[in-house]
Parts: C-alpha cells; structure tokens; sequence
C-alpha cells in the first residue's frame, strides 16, 4: 500500500481535470436541460486554439509568458465554438422535443472532430503541446509533476471565481433564476437568451483552461481527445448531482480517484485479478456511476427535483 | 497530411499517364495490372502507413520504368483502413470486385488482416502484408500448441511473426541487457497481447522474473495508475505489447513516475512518433523489429536513393522496405504467370499468381525474399534499436535460430 498516496495524487490531478471540463455539462444542463455532447469536442477545440496561440508566437518564447496567452487563445476558440454552436444548432430546437437537440449534439461532435482532423495541419495524428521540462517534485510520499501545479492552481481558483459570479453579480443571480424557471425570469425582464449563451461561454472557457491542463500534462494533444475525457466529465456532471457546478467538481474529483484507485488495486482483490489493472479502469467508473445512481439518484450534491416541463 | 496523399497519387497516376501518351505501346497491347494498397493512410498510424504506400508505390513506378513484365503496365491503388477492421474488410472487397487487381500489399495491423483474409481468398486474390506479425495468420488459430495449418492460401508476409520478435526480444533483454525484473504491458489488441504472451514465455524460461502485468486501453491516455505500479513493483524493465501513439506517453509517464527503467517493445512501437509522444523521456528505450536496419543493407541503398529521389513528402518508416519486397514478389509473381503463359496475362491470372507467389525468390530491399509453405517470410532477421540522443540506433542485428 506503500504507493497509497501516489494513486491518490494521480486521481486528484485526473479529477480535477474532469471536474473543470464537468462544469460545462452541468451549467448548460441545469439552465437549458440540454445534455451537450459535442462539448468534448469544445474541450478539444480549447486544445488546438491554445496550441495556435503558441505557434503564432515568436518561436523561442519562454512558456511562462506564453500560458497566459496559450489560455486566452484557448478559451476564444472554444467560446466561439461553443456560443456558435448555441446560436445556429440548439437555438432552433428550444422547442423541439428534447431528443432532437441530444442528436444534435452527437452530430455536431463527430462534426467538430471532422474539420479539426481535416484543416488543422498535422492534426491527423497527435500534435506535440507546449510544457514544461524537468523531474518531478519528490514530496516524500509522492511525487507531483510540473507540470500538474498548474491544474492545481487553476482548479480551485475558477471554481470559486464561478462561486463568486453565481452569487453576488446580476447576471448569476440571472442565471440562477433562469435555471429555476426561464418562463418566470423572462417575465421579471431578465433575457434569458443571453443568460443561455453566458451558461454555454462560462462552460467552454473551463473547457478550454481544461484542454491547457491536458495538454501540459501529456505533452501532446489530437483530434480525438475530446471523446472519452468527456464522457467522463459528463459523469463526473451526473455523479455529483447534474445542475450542482460544485457538484461537477466533486463528482470530477471522485470519479477521477476511484479511477485511479481501481486500476492500482482491484487486480489484488482475491478473485478479481482478470478484473483489474488500468485496463478496466473506464469499466470501475461506470460500475460506481451505476452504483451512486442507484443509492442517490440526484447524485452527490444533487436536489431532488420534480420535473418542470 | 491531404496533400502529400494527393502528390503521391498524382505521381503514381502521371506514370501511367505518360505511357498511355506514349501511344504505340497501349496500341501495342499494353495491359494494365493494378496492385492494391491497404493501410493506415490518415490517422494516428499514417506515419507507418504513408511509408507502406509510397514504398509499394515506388515499387510499381520502377516496373513500370525497366518494364519489368513485358506487356503489362503496373498502376497503383491505395486505400485507407484507418487501422479499423472494418473499413479493411470494405477495402478487400472492393479490391477483389476490381478485375485489374492482381494482388494487394497490406494491411499495417494483424487484427485488421484477420477480417481481410477470407475475402482476399475467397476471391483467390494474392495478399502480401509487409507489417503483420500475429501467428495466427499464417499458422492457424491453434499455432501456440505447435499444430500449425495454414488458414489461407493466398496470404504471405514479407515481416517476421511475433513468435520470432518476441522470443528474440526476450533473449536480449535477458542475455544481454542483463535484466531480470521485467513488467509486461499490453493494450489488449491482437498484435500488442500476442507480442507481450509470447515474450513473456521466453522471458520466464529464460529465468527470468515477471513482477508485475498489466493492460491499458488503445483509446486511453492516462497510464498513471499503471506507472505507478511499475515503480513500486521494483521492476528493471517494462516490455510494452503494443503501438506507438500509447507507448510514447506511456514511457513518459514510467519516467514521471520516478522509474528510471527502459521501455522495450515491438516494431509497432519502432518510429520517430514514439520519441516524439514521448516528450523526449525516452532515451534508452528498446524496440525490435523486423529485418536488418534498412540503411545497412547494400541491397537498400538503391531503395533509399530511389526514394529520396522521387521526393515523397513522408518518410519510408518502419515498414517501407518491406513494402517494397511485398510490391516486388506480386510484380515477380505476375512476371513468371505471363512467362508461362507465352507472354500474355491468362485469364484466370489471380488463382496463377497467388500459386506462382509460393515461388517466388529474388534479392530484395531486405534480404534474400521468399515465401515458406506457411506464406511467411524465409528471411527470419531482427535487429533490436534503442533510443540515443532522441533518435533510434541499432544496437544489434541477428538471426533468430531458435
């Protein structure tokens, strides 16, 4: 067990990661009950315009002074992609029966992966992403990677930005009350449109500061990327009560250690050496998504609501 | 990425062309011989899959220049399998529905070769892979119990099989790298497992330990967890069954993790991608591949220059001068099907080639090519490369005896 703390450091960085891309989901769920699946690929598209933004700076740049920009890049692509995609593909369907917007969402997403895979140069396979060189922190029980601080600092400090929004300006409190019912806030003059696509703004910047992250952290970035991190991050949205933009941050951190602890130790448990292994890792999180739902269906941090529509 | 895919068709295409404008010759009775290519031509396996295309392409170019079967002008056409089984067996199909096809080079990967076997035999279509190195395909499903049957008459190789790699793998890391601690890695695909078992085996009998094993996913690029393991499983090495867009971060995060142990694997992980996904933590590692190092050889020089001088935009890569042998024994193949048939193409010219293939035996890029009662390759050589100052080296070049 002696290498207890490590699994737990690799999980906290791997959650927090999903809980930052857990956001979007849970802010556009909890206004517009729209589940939006090609927000993996918003996440993605964070990746590459981050990477653009380096690329079109003076070759030799020192990264300290190129992550600023790195992230405003990033958060322009993904929040034009993301306010684009409200505007032209679910705006039209608000009335639709909500299936339609869902299947929109899917197609949008292949869509997305298609035209960076097509027009990014060299994005047919991985492109390197920009980071920092250099062993790890030793802290004793574990080790930290350089590159991992910024997450760790990044995190925390957007959640309670978002805390501070949603609280105490007007338009969070717009947001909140459009999330309780548009119809109403509407009538109190609030415009809701425009809260719709802020709720969708805010979910690609955590997005693409996400996509940063990734990109430090593994070194390289792909057209793919998007897919599996956020179906992650959707259950990590579902796992901590979806609506909750705490809860996606909880529910990102919990997925992310039970994913970590479930590839390290399940292989030990008797009985259970075919079922273990990082391998089975993506199976373990689903099983303790079922698992919640089944005990909690709200999720974590979830109320229980009567459905509205 | 398009562009390039675009230049070389263009390329393959003006030769053609420039023989047709030649006018007497196609009034002459010149017949046209497509060979197929299939492979990963976009994706994260093009690199290896560019090289298999232009190197077949170059191939056919060369025929096509000394002409090579009188009478019979080469074309070249290459499909994209985007390393999926199921677009492979698509691109079989529509290969044995053309006609002018007489035999195909390809696929890159085993598991998209196992669905493209049946078709390509079916149609008595000649398949000659260059890169494929499961068992299975040549020496039926039950070749770990020593009962070989060749599934499919009309399958070859021009690459060595993963019982040859694998081994040879093991006996150098145990008798020369001197490592006895070894973790095994795989990502669960018919090559990477195969690969990692058939090490692993020889690896033990040799005497050595396996502390630890592990299986991560093809789609995955978070191995934390396992290079957590290797690290606390005091493990002096890592072999990796597997391809190089998960070996690169793989072998990175090993390093992250505070294992200062080499990754080694197979010919999937064998290309400049590994170093690059890498992050550059991956000096000392070790791959294997197949044949002797393709600059080395006398008869690759003139491939190499040939190259160069058509100016493919990709590099050969891993695979390229089996490429070109797979490319070359299908031109020999049909060279000796017209000869005998007093210099015309018979009508039934599929089933003639694929039985002409089994005797076919010229000096290749790689070596002396010819095919065994199985479809593999006679020429059994491995060279093991390690990284060295961010580029691959050959560090040993061996035949495998057994």
């Amino acid at each position: 067990m002696h290498e207890l703390p490590q699994n737990l450091a690799n999980g906290l960085m791997l959650g927090l990661m999903y809980g930052l891309i857990a956001v979007g989901y849970t802010m556009v769920y909890g206004i517009v009950q729209l589940i939006n699946f090609a927000h993996g690929e918003i996440f993605m598209i964070g990746g590459f315009g981050a990477l653009t933004a380096y690329l079109v700076l003076p070759s030799g740049v020192s990264l300290w002074v190129a992550l600023p920009i790195m992230i405003i890049g990033g958060i322009i692509a993904s929040v034009l992609v993301a306010t684009g995609a409200e505007r032209f593909a679910y705006r039209p369907l608000r009335t639709a029966p909500r299936l339609a917007p869902l299947i929109t969402a899917i197609g949008l997403s292949i869509a997305l992966q298609q035209v960076v895979w097509r027009f990014y140069p060299g994005a047919t396979k991985a492109r390197t992403f920009p980071h920092f060189d250099g062993a790890a922190i030793d802290l004793g029980p574990f080790h930290l990677q350089r590159n991992d601080l910024f997450l760790l600092v990044a995190a925390p400090l957007c959640m309670i930005i978002l805390g501070a929004f949603v609280r105490m300006t007007r338009t969070g409190r717009a947001m909140q009350a459009t999330a309780q019912d548009p119809d109403t806030a509407k009538l109190m003059g609030i415009n809701t449109d425009r809260i719709i696509v802020i709720a969708f703004a805010v979910g690609a910047a955590f997005a693409a500061i996400a996509a940063v992250a990734y990109g430090l952290r593994y070194g390289n970035i792909d057209f793919a990327m998007g897919t599996i991190t956020g179906l992650k991050a959707f259950t990590a949205a579902v796992l901590g009560g979806i609506g909750n933009i705490y809860g996606a941050m909880l529910g990102g951190v919990v997925l992310g250690i039970a994913e970590s602890l479930a590839a390290a130790y399940i292989q030990n448990v008797p009985g259970m050496h075919q079922l273990g292994g990082q391998g089975w890792a993506n199976v373990w999180a689903f099983v303790l998504l079922i698992v919640v739902l089944l005990v909690r269906p709200q999720g974590l941090l979830g109320k229980r609501v009567t459905d509205r529509a | 990425m398009s562009i390039a895919v675009a230049g070389a068709l263009t390329l393959s295409a003006c030769g053609e062309r420039g023989e047709k404008k030649g006018g007497s010759e196609a009034a002459g009775g010149s017949v046209k011989v497509v060979i197929g290519v299939d492979a990963p031509l976009t994706g994260k396996l093009s690199a290896l899959g560019l090289g298999i295309k232009n190197s077949a392409d170059l191939a056919v170019q060369k025929a096509n220049k000394e002409k090579t079967v009188p009478g019979v002008t080469f074309e070249l056409e290459a499909l994209d399998d985007q390393a999926n089984p199921t677009s492979g067996q698509q691109n079989a199909t529509k290969f044995v529905g053309e006609k002018n096809v007489l035999g195909v080079v390809g696929p890159l990967n085993s598991s998209v070769s196992l669905t493209m076997q049946k078709v390509f035999n079916d149609g008595k279509l000649t398949q000659v892979s260059p890169a494929n190195t499961n068992p299975q395909l040549s020496l039926g499903a039950d070749w770990g119990s020593q009962k070989f049957a060749r599934p499919y008459a009309s399958y070859f190789r021009t690459a060595t099989t993963d019982v040859v790699q694998g081994k040879f793998a093991a006996q150098y890391l145990y008798n020369e790298a001197k490592k006895t601690k070894v973790f095994v890695i795989d990502d669960k695909k018919t090559y990477g497992a195969g690969l990692a078992n058939i090490f692993q085996e020889e690896f033990k009998k040799l005497g050595g330990t396996v502390v630890g094993s592990d299986h991560i996913n093809p789609d995955d690029k978070d191995f934390s967890a396992v290079a957590t393991k290797v690290k606390s499983s005091g493990a002096d090495s890592v072999y990796y069954g597997g391809e190089y867009p998960e070996a690169g971060p793989l072998s990175d995060q090993i390093k992250k993790a505070g294992a200062a142990v080499p990754l080694f694997g197979g010919d999937g992980i064998y290309d400049d991608e590994f170093i690059k996904l890498s992050n550059n933590n991956s000096n000392g590692d070790l791959a294997t591949s197949v044949g002797a190092p393709v600059e080395e050889i006398d008869s690759a020089k003139a491939f190499i220059a040939d190259y160069k001088a058509a100016g493919y935009k990709d590099p050969y890569a891993a695979y390229g001068g089996y490429s070109y042998d797979a490319a070359w024994s299908i031109i020999e193949a049909v060279k000796a099907v017209v000869a005998d048939n007093g210099g015309k193409l018979p009508d039934d010219a599929r089933g003639k080639v694929v039985e002409a293939m089994s005797k076919v035996s010229f000096s290749g890029v790689t070596g002396k090519v010819s095919f065994d009662q199985y479809g593999d390759t006679t020429n059994k050589q491995l060279t093991v490369y390690t990284v060295k100052d961010g580029k691959w080296a050959a560090v040993k070049s061996g035949t495998y005896s057994g």
